[in-house]
């Protein structure tokens, strides 16, 4: 099978890369490239344990191609953290035990992150629509939901 | 299972390539990259069309021209779709919305197509490079189709004459039980002077309501005048059985969601 060169931005560097056509992003980024933050679920685009955020888009790398993110703005979880410094965001997903297994968690952040940066301020309303692509067979979901609600104050203050 | 994907920047080179066989185009891919994720061995090669006018969306005169690769996304936050909104945000959840295309939804099996089905109620037009065809022929020729479809026409409908409802299990979001969407025309005196109804889940694709839609002229929208249009919703239909419902069940739930949708 020919390789084709992929070629974007994962969380502000420059990544260039061979793969197999055909290959998803997320095949990509955890086996080409070493990203392991996306998990890889159920590669059916039901569990949301892949998201990612593409040009400020939440995409599901199971069912995006690499080849289509060709110069890319590519945002993953683990391009959160600054200096081993965690955001606000993860802070409150640990400071709330909104993850235990830690698998949807990933995706969670990524589809949370999205919300956030458009509605500083969401209603428990836009959260649960937020999060409504991914799935935690862990917490029963109202830990995240905090967790996310807890972010959003925690950025308006510093804001503030 | 690998897969090959071709990309073209005009839509008639990516047709000549789609004849192929083990062939298919690629929307947004949540259906189709999903079926090559599963070891759908009959996808070999995927083609897709750069053309940014497949993306575009051209509002003028009450109508609107949805390219095919526009998403479920860009129709719910357009400014002027809002009639169009409550359909494209009953699609998945938001990553499957920013994905998720109009030409991939008019090609989607039930349960899925929820934004087909509005399409059909609206009497949309369905566009590929030398066709334009009423929304039902694409449908009856769907399964023999070869063609990219480009685009959808449709006429906007005006405040308070379109109704849409998806019934889901699963909350906030959840694959269609059904779906129903309503284009209704009334007198000033509240009595229904046209309707075309759309449903989802009755059948493999989206099918009109005739009996129902015949049996509702002349009528007001109130639960006593369309009990007989009701009684004739199941004509015609042959609903899905897959995890989410039986063909029973939704047979005997659609009356009681139409009601729900077209009483006052
Ligand atoms: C988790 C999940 C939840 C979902 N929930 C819903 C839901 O609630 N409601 C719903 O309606 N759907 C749902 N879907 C199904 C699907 O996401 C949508 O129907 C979507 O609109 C399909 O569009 P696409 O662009 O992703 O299609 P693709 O996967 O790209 O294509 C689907 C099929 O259509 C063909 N095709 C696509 N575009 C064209 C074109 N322009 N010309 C010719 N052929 C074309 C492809 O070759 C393929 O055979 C869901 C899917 C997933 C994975
Ligand atoms: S792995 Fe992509 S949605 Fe589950
Ligand atoms: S924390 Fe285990 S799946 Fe969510």
């Amino acid at each position: 099978m020919a390789k084709v060169p992929v070629q974007f931005t994962l969380n502000g560097s420059e990544k260039a890369e061979f793969v197999e056509s055909g290959t998803t992003l997320l095949h990509a980024l955890r086996d080409k490239i070493g990203d392991t933050s996306p998990k890889g679920g159920c590669h059916q685009g039901t569990c949301g344990a892949c998201s990612v955020i593409v040009d400020g888009e939440l995409r599901l790398s199971c069912l995006t191609l690499a080849e289509t993110c060709s110069d890319a703005d590519i945002r993953t979880t683990a391009g959160l953290a600054e200096g081993g410094v965690l955001q606000p965001l993860q802070r409150a997903f640990l400071d709330a035990f909104a993850t235990q297994c830690g698998f949807c968690t990933p995706g969670m952040i990524m589809a949370a992150k999205v919300l956030l940066d458009r509605t500083p301020n969401p209603s428990r309303e836009d959260v649960v629509e937020a999060l409504s692509g991914n799935i935690c067979r862990c917490t029963g979901y109202e830990p995240i939901i905090q967790a996310v609600l807890t972010a959003a104050r925690a950025n308006s203050q510093n804001a503030a | 299972m690998s897969l090959a994907l071709q990309t073209f920047s005009s839509v008639k080179d990516a047709n000549a390539a789609l004849q192929a066989a083990g062939t298919r185009y690629l929307g947004g891919g949540t259906l189709v990259v999903r079926a090559a994720n599963e070891g759908d061995v009959s996808v070999s090669s995927l083609v897709r069309v750069t053309d940014p006018g497949l993306s575009r969306i051209a509002v003028s005169g009450g109508k609107v021209r949805l390219g095919a690769a526009v998403t479920m996304a860009a129709i719910a936050r357009h400014p002027e779709l809002a009639a169009l909104a409550p359909a494209a945000r009953a699609v998945g959840g938001p990553a499957i919305r920013n994905m998720a295309t109009v030409g991939g939804n008019l090609f989607a099996p039930a349960p899925y197509g929820d934004f087909a089905v509005a399409l059909l109620a609206l009497g949309a037009t369905v566009v590929t490079e030398d066709s334009e065809m009423p929304i039902e022929a694409f449908f009856a020729a769907r399964d023999g189709s070869r063609a990219i479809v480009t685009g959808a026409n449709v006429a906007l409908p005006g405040t308070d004459c379109f109704r849409f409802l998806k019934v889901s299990r699963v909350k906030p979001k959840g694959v269609s039980v059904l779906s129903i969407a309503a284009l209704l025309q009334r007198a000033p005196d509240g009595t229904v002077t046209s309707t075309r109804i759309a449903m989802g889940c009755m059948a493999d694709r989206p099918i009109r309501a005739l009996a129902t839609e015949k049996a509702l002229l002349g009528c007001k929208l109130t639960p006593r005048e369309i009990a007989p249009a009701l009684a004739v919703a199941g004509e015609g239909i042959a609903p899905i059985t897959d995890p989410i419902a039986s063909a029973w069940y939704r047979a005997e739930v659609l009356p009681v969601y139409l009601g729900r949708l077209l009483s006052n």
